[in-house]
C-alpha cells in the first residue's frame, strides 16, 4: 500500500507543472527609471553592493530640517522598546549586512542609507516611536514585507525603518460575518491560510502574498487578482488602527459594514503609502471560499470581440465570474519562444482571454459557464476555445497568462508600463505605441532592431493594462520615444499611469499626468495638516 | 482486418493535483466536495486511440468506445472523454458505497463481456488508476480474453493490415520493443503522448454523441468482493516510527544513556535567535 502511494504521490509530483500559487503575475513598474531597473535586473544575481543609491539614481537631496541619529536616540529607543530583536542598531555598531535587506528591495532597484531598524509588536509602542521622531524631527520609512515595485517602502536617505514584522497577531475572526481582524505584520498567505481553516477567503490575491504584510497592502492599496470580484481594499477594509506622527493612536477598527457617521477617515490610510500615519491594524471583510473553481481559455479574432466576451461573461456568468484576462498574441508567442510549451489552442489569435469562475456549487457553475461557452461560440465572437478538464489543466492555463512576465524577463530587457484607461481605448495604447516605435524604426526580428516587440496583457476585468516593451537591449533612445509620450497618451484619455502600483519613488513625479493641480493641492494640504513636520516617508507620494 | 474498434476504459478518480485526505473513520479517502477528474493515464489511453485514427495508418480506426464504471458524476469523464474525441461511451452504473468500489477482477470480467459484445479488438487502458492504484485490471482482462498484452506502453504502431502491432515500453536501463498481433489489450504510460484540452467546439460536440447506461447485470457479472479494507492511515506515522526506531537504535549501539541536558536560554523569535547565536559567536 505505501509503496503505491508513494508511486501516485510521485506521479502528482511529476505530472504537475508547476505550482500556482507562488507564480501569480508580478508585474515590475518602472515609469520613471526604465533605465535602472534594466541594469539592476541584469545585475540580479551580484553582491547587493552595487544596487545604486536612490538618492542617487534619482538625484534627491537630503532635507536638512530632519535631525541625524545620534547614539542617544538609540538608546532611548532600546530602551523604549526592551527586547533585543526589535533593534537593529546601525548607529553605534556596524550592522550594515543585517540592515542591508532594510534598505533594498527585492527588485534591487531601490536602495537607501539607513542605519537604524525598529520593529515594535503594538500600537503602543510605534506610537512613543512616532512621538519621540516626531518631536526631534527623525524622519521615518514605515516598512512591511518590502515587495512593493515603487520603492515606497524603501528609505532614500537616513530614514529610520519602522518595521511592522513583530505585529503579527490574528485578533480575531467572526465566521458570521466574515470580518478577521488583524495586526499590520500578519503576511498575506498566512492570513489567507487562517481563514481558509474557516473556509473563507481573503479578499486580495496578489504574486507577493508570501511576504508582503496585510498592513502594507492596506497602506497601498493593492489590487491583484481578486480585485474584479471582491473589488477594492477600499471597500472591503472595514476599519483600522493607525498611529499618526504625533503619537496619536487612531482607533478606527470598526467591525460594522455600515458606520455613517462623519467623515470616512480610514479611507486616509488606504492607499497613503505611509505618509500620514503608519496602520497597526486592520479589520477586513472576507468573502465565503469558493468550492468550484473553472477556467477557459479562448482565442479572438479582435479586439472589438474580446469586449463582446466580457461584456457576454459579466452578463451571463454575473456573480461566478471571478478573473477576467487579456493577453495579446504576441505575449502568448513569446511565452511559447521563452517556454518552448504547446500552445493549448491549434491556429494563432490575435487576442486571447482567459475567464476563471469560482462558486459554491460545481455543477451550477458548470451549467452556467457551459451555456455561456455555446453562446459566445455560437455568436461567432470567440473563433476558438479549450475549457481546463482537470487542475493541472486549469494551472497550465493561467500559466500562460502568469507567465508572460518571466517569459520576457528571459528574453531581454522590458519597460514595463501598468495602466488605467477606459475600456475601449484600453488596447490602442499598444497599437499606437507599436506603430509609434516601428516608425521610428527600432521594431524588428533580428539582432539590429534594439525592440523585440510591443506587447500588451492585463486585467481586462480592471480595464488594467500592461503594456510592455520587450527590448533586445536598453536603449535610450526608446525610452526617449516612449516616455513621456507614453504618459500624455494616458492623460489624453483621463487614464491613470499607475492603476495598482502606486506612486513611491517612481512615479512621484508623473503625478500631474493623472491628478490635476487641485487634487494634488488639497492632498499636500492634507498631509500638512496630519504630518506638519513632514517625518513620515518622505521624498516619495507627492 | 476490417477496421480498429478500440475500447477505451476510463476512471473518474480524485484529481491528481488534490492532495487526498484520510477519511475520519479510516475506511477510506474522502472524497465528498474534493476535485474529481480523469484518471491521467487514461487520458493518455484516450489521446492515444484519437491520434492511432489521425495517424491514418494501415489499419482505419471505426469506433472509439469510451467506458465508466461507477456513481452518477461517471459522465462528467465520459463527456470529457468524448469531447477528446472517443465516439461513443457507455455507463455502467454501479452504486457510490464509498467501499472503493468494484475490484479488478470484476472489472477486467466487465470488459471481457463489452469486448465480445461489442466486437472489439483492441482494447487501449491505463496501467493504473490513481485512487486504487493496483494495476492489474489490463492484465486480468488479457488472461480471461487469452489475448496478447503489452503493459506500460510508451509507443504504440500499428506495422500493417494484418493487425501487427508494435509497442515499446521502458524497462529497467532501457526500451523494449514488442510485437503482437491484433486482437490485443495494451496498457498505457506516462510517456506515451501529451493529452490534448479539450476545445470548445469539441466540448459541444460531445454533448450529442451516444452515452448509453447498462450496469453490471446487463453484462452478465456479479460485483463479488474478496477484499475487505480494514484500516486507512496516512504515511506520518510509519515515518515517525521510523526515525524513533533509529534513535534507538543509535543509544543502544553507543551503549551509552545520551548527555543530560544543559538548561537552555529562551529566545522570543528568530531575529532574537539569530541575536544569541551571534552573541555565542556561533554567526
Amino acid at each position: 500500500m505505501s509503496s503505491a502511494r508513494n508511486l501516485t504521490a510521485a506521479l502528482r509530483r511529476a505530472r504537475v507543472p508547476r505550482p500556482r500559487l507562488a507564480l501569480r503575475p508580478v508585474q515590475f513598474t518602472p515609469l520613471t527609471s526604465t533605465t535602472r531597473t534594466f541594469t539592476s535586473s541584469s545585475t540580479r544575481t551580484s553582491d547587493s553592493r552595487q544596487i545604486k543609491y536612490t538618492s542617487e539614481a534619482y538625484n534627491v537631496q537630503r532635507n536638512p530640517n530632519f535631525a541625524e541619529i545620534s547614539a542617544e536616540d538609540v538608546a532611548h529607543f532600546k530602551e523604549l522598546l526592551g527586547s533585543q530583536s526589535a533593534v537593529i542598531d546601525g548607529v553605534t555598531t556596524d550592522a550594515a549586512d543585517d540592515i542591508e535587506p532594510f534598505n533594498s528591495d527585492w527588485m534591487r532597484k531601490y536602495r537607501g542609507h539607513t542605519r537604524l531598524v525598529l520593529k515594535p509588536q503594538n500600537a503602543q509602542e510605534v506610537s512613543k516611536v512616532l512621538k519621540y521622531c516626531n518631536e526631534r524631527k527623525l524622519a521615518v520609512v514605515p516598512q512591511g514585507g518590502n515587495t512593493g515595485l515603487v520603492g515606497g517602502s524603501v528609505p532614500v536617505f537616513d530614514e529610520i525603518v519602522i518595521n511592522t514584522s513583530r505585529m503579527n497577531q490574528i485578533r480575531s475572526f467572526d465566521a458570521a460575518s466574515g470580518v478577521l481582524v488583524a495586526d499590520a505584520g500578519v503576511i498575506l498567505e498566512v492570513a489567507d491560510q487562517y481563514l481558509a481553516e474557516r473556509e473563507h477567503l481573503f479578499p486580495l490575491d496578489l504574486g507577493a502574498k508570501g511576504s508582503c504584510h496585510i498592513g502594507g497592502n492596506v497602506s497601498t492599496n493593492a489590487g491583484g487578482l481578486r480585485l474584479l470580484r471582491y473589488g477594492s481594499l477600499h471597500g472591503s477594509v472595514l476599519g483600522l488602527e493607525a498611529v499618526l506622527p504625533d503619537g496619536t493612536i487612531v482607533d478606527a477598527l470598526s467591525t460594522l459594514r455600515k458606520n455613517n457617521t462623519g467623515y470616512d477617515l480610514k479611507q486616509l490610510f488606504i492607499g497613503s503609502e505611509g505618509t500620514i500615519g503608519l496602520v497597526t491594524a486592520v479589520s477586513i471583510q472576507c468573502p465565503p471560499r469558493p468550492k468550484a473553481v473553472n477556467v477557459a481559455y479562448f482565442g479572438l479574432e479582435s479586439f472589438e470581440q474580446v469586449q463582446q466576451a466580457y461584456l457576454a461573461a459579466k452578463g451571463q456568468l454575473s456573480e461566478i465570474l471571478s478573473a477576467f484576462e487579456l493577453m495579446d498574441g504576441r505575449s502568448q508567442s513569446l511565452v511559447i519562444e521563452s517556454t518552448g510549451n504547446k500552445h493549448p489552442l491549434e491556429g494563432e489569435y490575435p487576442f486571447y482571454c482567459l475567464v476563471e469562475t469560482s462558486g459554491s456549487n460545481a455543477e451550477h457553475d458548470m451549467a452556467k459557464l457551459e451555456s455561456f461557452l455555446e453562446n459566445v461560440m455560437g455568436e461567432g465572437i470567440v473563433a476558438d476555445g479549450v475549457l481546463a478538464q482537470d487542475e493541472t489543466q486549469f494551472q497550465a492555463l493561467w500559466r500562460w497568462r502568469e507567465g508572460i512576465t518571466e517569459s520576457l524577463s528571459h528574453l531581454g530587457g522590458t519597460y514595463k508600463y501598468d495602466v488605467s484607461i477606459p475600456l475601449a481605448d484600453l488596447y490602442q495604447l499598444v497599437e499606437d505605441c507599436k506603430a509609434r516605435l516601428t516608425e521610428m524604426g527600432f521594431v524588428g526580428d533580428d539582432d539590429s532592431f534594439p525592440v523585440r516587440a510591443v506587447v500588451g496583457y492585463g486585467h481586462m476585468g480592471d480595464s488594467n493594462l500592461h503594456l510592455n516593451v520587450s527590448v533586445r537591449q536598453y536603449n535610450k533612445e526608446v525610452e526617449k520615444a516612449i516616455e513621456p509620450w507614453v504618459y500624455e497618451w494616458i492623460q489624453q484619455r483621463q487614464g491613470s499611469i499607475s492603476a495598482e502600483h502606486g506612486l513611491g519613488v517612481a512615479k512621484r513625479e508623473f503625478i500631474g499626468y493623472s491628478q490635476n493641480e487641485t487634487m494634488v493641492k488639497l492632498m499636500k494640504q492634507l498631509k500638512n495638516v496630519y504630518d506638519p513636520n513632514g517625518i513620515m516617508n518622505p521624498y516619495k507620494y507627492i | 482486418m476490417s477496421g480498429l474498434r478500440i475500447l477505451v476504459p476510463v476512471k473518474r478518480v480524485i484529481d491528481y493535483a488534490i492532495k487526498p485526505r484520510i477519511n475520519k473513520a479510516q475506511t477510506g479517502v474522502e472524497t465528498a466536495g474534493v476535485k474529481h477528474s480523469l484518471n491521467p493515464f487514461d487520458e493518455l489511453s484516450i489521446e492515444e486511440a484519437v491520434r492511432l485514427r489521425e495517424r491514418k495508418g494501415p489499419i482505419k480506426v471505426e469506433d472509439i468506445l469510451a467506458l465508466s464504471a461507477g456513481g452518477p458524476k461517471c459522465p462528467d469523464v465520459l463527456r470529457t472523454a468524448m469531447a477528446m474525441g472517443a465516439d461513443r461511451a457507455f455507463h455502467i452504473d454501479v452504486p457510490e458505497k464509498g467501499d472503493g468500489g468494484p475490484e479488478p477482477l470484476t472489472i477486467a470480467k466487465m470488459l471481457q463481456a463489452v469486448v465480445k459484445e461489442q466486437n472489439v479488438n483492441l482494447v487501449l487502458l491505463g496501467k493504473q488508476a490513481i485512487d486504487g492504484d493496483q494495476g492489474q485490471t489490463g492484465q486480468m482482462l488479457a488472461g480471461l480474453l487469452g489475448w496478447p498484452q503489452t503493459t506500460q506502453a510508451s509507443k504504440v504502431e500499428i506495422k500493417d493490415e494484418a493487425g501487427t502491432v508494435e509497442v515499446t515500453h521502458e524497462v529497467d536501463g532501457g526500451v523494449e520493443t514488442l510485437r503482437a498481433k491484433l486482437p490485443m489489450v495494451i496498457t498505457t504510460d506516462l510517456r506515451l503522448n501529451e493529452p490534448r484540452y479539450a476545445s470548445l467546439p469539441n466540448i459541444m460536440k460531445a454533448k450529442k454523441k451516444p452515452l448509453e447506461k447498462k450496469t453490471l447485470a446487463d453484462l452478465g457479472v456479479e460485483d463479488t468482493r474478496r477484499l475487505k479494507t480494514l484500516k486507512v492511515t496516512g504515511m506520518l506515522f510509519p515515518v515517525l516510527d521510523f526515525i524513533s526506531f533509529l534513535v534507538l537504535a543509535l543509544i543502544r549501539f553507543r551503549d551509552a544513556e545520551p548527555p543530560p541536558r544543559k538548561g537552555g536560554g529562551k529566545v522570543e523569535d528568530v531575529d532574537g535567535l539569530v541575536g544569541k547565536l551571534k552573541e555565542l559567536g556561533a554567526l
